[in-house]
């Protein structure tokens, strides 16, 4: 057992029924860490989760919260927790419902501290059930964050939000993890991982089939893009060694190398007019398919 | 409660943020209250859900106990209806309040998320309970002043207030029943389900009208009937049985039900 992980899984395996929804996970959360657990549906991130929380027990290894069990009482006073799939009180207030939640915790900030720093205050005194979805999400967040929890779990916090309140979120998360908060948030959206995480760990079926830093996870696919407007064609482009894929488009000719540098010099040797070029490395997302294709 | 060894995250960032440090006993009873605080805001912000609950027996009361009855001069029959739809009207808020929207809840993952909270385990069921009590204490009030100014019930203020208390306090079997519907229930089956339960304890009770001969011995069955005969002695009219057994009846439904309950409750969620 680390002694530096606040939460940590370790061998652990689930299943509900025939399915299987954790196969031998192993994983920690460090100390001031944004760990991002990316996945495709049903691999598996959401029942990490509520282990950890002490939701559910593993049918084998062991979950652990601040070294003790999870299910503990006390450790809960250190969690801020916002789910995937809540329903919540429509009559209630913003303001009114981060109260109720402050109620649980010994130092909560007050209601609406929270709302400042989480940017939400426009949403005070909406009822909740008045609010969109984007803004219901916006609402559970600084429910999470309002008893100044030590770890923050979020599931898939950003789904519905907008491209203004997503940022608004990423920048009090930023801000969370300066102050020392440890952050777990699972997402479908690998830019969120990108902009945010120290830490990413990829799961499909539910093992860990990958884990570092988003730059390591990058350079797990070593593979680059390569845009031009050319008057090459792309059957002739493909028959050169170094090109494992092209096509073509309305941007013009795609070209996947694993050596970008030698297949620009060959465009450029072999179309004096090539035009628009731009070279760039393979992003997470990419990263993130062949790493679970690989593992299917 | 010892305090927790965890120190909270300072968020210092802006201006004026001040700490709310409070003592972890009275951690607690803030989190007692302000759940109670928010459970009665949300009822009074659903007049469509409290409003029925406090109308339908009362409705009753008029149409069958002092229109159709009228007439009637017989106290064990004029008591006996008036007893009979104020002891339906607490069990309504108590089935419904705690079963159907329990139910719900615990569908929509509610309840999943308090778990993971640092929310007292017994917050949320008090609030409903006090609740529950609330809703019997209005019905009951309502029902009392009806009763002694149109339906004619012989009763002095002893007997009214003996009447009102136990017949308030006789929700609480009715909630730990309803507990038990809405913690096995899918939310969409819990409200069905409920009212089942709740005419046929009403029914098989025999608040309305009683039973055949031959079919007495059901009456024992019912914790309605339990209570009725509790509230009618309290209003100094004719009940059957002893005291002690329908005390005793109750007691145990509320304990069994709610044991069942909570056990479900903190490993199924």
């Amino acid at each position: 057992m680390n002694n530096d992980s606040l939460a940590e899984l370790a061998a652990v395996h689930k299943s509900y029924g025939k399915t299987v929804a954790l196969a031998g996970l192993d994983l920690q959360v460090g100390q001031g860490e944004l760990l991002a657990v990316l996945g495709p549906n049903g691999a598996g991130k959401t029942t990490a989760i509520t282990l950890m929380l002490g939701l559910q027990q593993p049918d084998a290894g062991t979950a652990r919260l601040f070294g003790r069990s999870p299910t503990s009482f006390e450790n809960r006073r250190g969690v801020g927790v916002m789910m995937q799939e809540v329903f919540l009180a429509p009559e209630l207030r913003v303001r009114e419902h981060i109260d109720l939640v402050a109620s649980y915790y010994p130092a909560a900030l007050p209601a609406d501290a929270v709302l400042e720093m989480t940017r939400t205050t426009p949403l005070r005194d909406r009822p909740y059930g008045k609010l969109s979805g984007g803004q219901k999400r916006q609402a559970q967040f600084a429910m999470a964050v309002c008893g100044r929890p030590k770890l923050l779990f979020l599931d898939e916090p950003t789904v519905g939000l907008d491209i203004q309140a997503r940022e608004m979120m990423w920048a009090t998360l930023r801000q969370l993890v300066a102050e020392g908060v440890s952050i777990v948030l699972t997402t479908h959206y690998l830019e969120e991982a990108e902009a945010l995480a120290d830490r990413v760990a990829v799961l499909n079926q539910g093992r860990m089939i990958a884990s570092g830093s988003v730059n390591e996870m990058r350079a797990l696919v070593a593979r680059k893009h390569v845009t031009c407007s050319t008057a090459l064609s792309v059957e002739e482009v493909e028959r050169w060694p170094e090109v494992e894929s092209a096509s073509r488009d309305r941007h013009g000719l795609r070209i996947v190398a694993g050596n970008a540098e030698a297949v620009v010099r060959r465009l450029l040797a072999a179309d004096a007019d090539l035009q628009d070029l731009e070279i760039r490395r393979a992003g997470l997302a990419e990263a993130f398919t062949a790493l679970t294709k690989e593992a299917a | 409660m010892s305090t927790t060894s965890l120190t909270p995250t300072r968020l210092t960032p802006s201006k004026d943020w001040t700490r709310t440090d409070a003592p972890t006993g009275n951690l607690l009873w803030r989190a007692y209250l302000t759940e109670a605080k928010y459970e009665s805001i949300r009822m009074l912000r659903s007049p469509a859900f409290g409003a029925p609950l406090i109308a339908l027996p009362v409705v009753f009361y008029l149409f069958f106990g002092v229109l159709i009855a009228g007439g009637v001069k017989d106290p064990k029959v004029i008591t006996g209806l008036f007893s009979g739809f104020a002891v339906m009207g607490v069990m309504g808020p108590a089935m419904f309040g705690f079963g159907a929207v329990l139910a719900l809840e615990r569908d929509q993952g509610l309840l999943r998320l308090k778990r993971a909270l640092p929310m007292p385990p017994a917050a949320n069921l008090l609030a409903r309970m006090l609740m529950a009590l609330l809703f019997g204490a209005i019905i009951t009030s309502v029902m009392v002043a009806c009763g002694l100014s149109l339906g004619h019930v012989p009763m002095d203020a002893g007997h009214s207030l003996r009447f009102a208390l136990i017949t308030i306090a006789g929700s609480v079997p009715f909630c730990g029943i309803g507990l038990f519907v809405g913690t096995v229930m899918k939310g969409q089956a819990a409200p069905a389900v409920a009212n089942v339960v709740y005419l046929a304890m009403a029914y098989l009770g025999g608040l309305w009208f009683p039973l055949p001969k031959g079919a007495q011995w059901i009456l024992q069955l019912s914790p309605a009937f339990h209570l009725n005969q509790l509230s009618l002695a309290a209003a100094g009219a004719a009940s059957l049985g002893s005291p002690m057994v329908h005390v005793a009846v109750l007691v145990a439904v509320t304990l069994v039900f709610t044991v069942l309950a909570v056990r479900r409750l903190a490993r199924v969620g």
